[in-house]
């Protein structure tokens, strides 16, 4: 009894990480703009690596592979704000085209006027010549 | 031996075959936006979620074979993947350009 109640829990894990999986790349593919692709990509894949894992770790429960298992997921849920964080930084800086439904702050250029500064700012000791 | 072939029986054998196939049909898509993508930054996206799906796939296959190496193989990719979307990212920032094409 005990082993079909953990049959199908992680199982349901299993096929629901695979159904955000899924869901995670419908939305990079449909969605409208590189902003909120990101958004698709990193939170629904993020939770379908994190079922994924979860389901594997109930199902195989040996110390090992549940070890491993764990650290995969952990480091996911680590590395990919960071990475997205990064990333659209990198795109908002680069000025990629966004949605033309986006509403901006009011304030939009008081954001992107200490950026480009600090920007030319860092670039500019790197084309210097170095002592 | 292959995912679909898996060596577990009842609803964990059925669940992990479905979800590898859900995983297969999601790396497609992704492919079509790393192919498709109009600027830079989309197909590091793309990218990115590849290597996420990837190691789902991994997850799946070494639950399926009931072999713990595959899991090393997938915290190793987790690893590459971080860092090639931070060196990716710091491309794009230092580019500068807008990258659009289409």
């Amino acid at each position: 009894m005990m082993a079909l109640i953990l049959d199908i829990l992680a199982g349901s894990l299993i096929l629901l990480g695979g159904a955000f999986c899924l869901v995670a790349a419908a939305g990079v593919v449909r969605m409208p703009d590189v902003f909120v692709r990101m958004h698709a990509s990193t939170k629904a894949g993020t939770l379908g690596v994190g079922l994924i894992g979860l389901g594997a770790c109930i199902h195989v429960a040996a110390g090992g592979f549940v070890a491993k298992a764990l650290l995969i997921i952990a480091f996911m849920i680590l590395t990919a704000p960071v990475g997205a964080h990064l990333l659209g930084r990198a795109a908002f800086r680069s000025k990629t085209a966004v949605w033309d439904g986006t509403e901006f702050d009011p304030d939009i250029e008081k954001f992107s006027q200490p950026l480009d500064s600090s920007q030319s700012a860092q670039s500019q000791p790197e084309q210097g010549p170095k002592p | 031996m292959n995912v679909f072939t898996t060596a577990l029986g009842g609803f964990v054998g059925f669940a992990s075959v479905a979800a590898a196939l859900m995983v297969l049909l999601a790396l497609v898509l992704t492919a079509v936006r790393l192919l498709r993508g109009p600027s830079l930054a989309d197909r590091v996206v793309a990218l990115d979620l590849i290597s996420m799906l990837l190691v789902a796939f991994l997850v799946i296959f070494a639950t399926s074979s009931a072999r713990e190496a595959y899991l090393d193989a997938g915290l190793a990719l987790a690893l590459v993947a971080f860092l090639s979307t931070v060196a990716f990212a710091r491309f794009i920032e230092r580019s500068g350009t807008p990258e659009d094409d289409s």
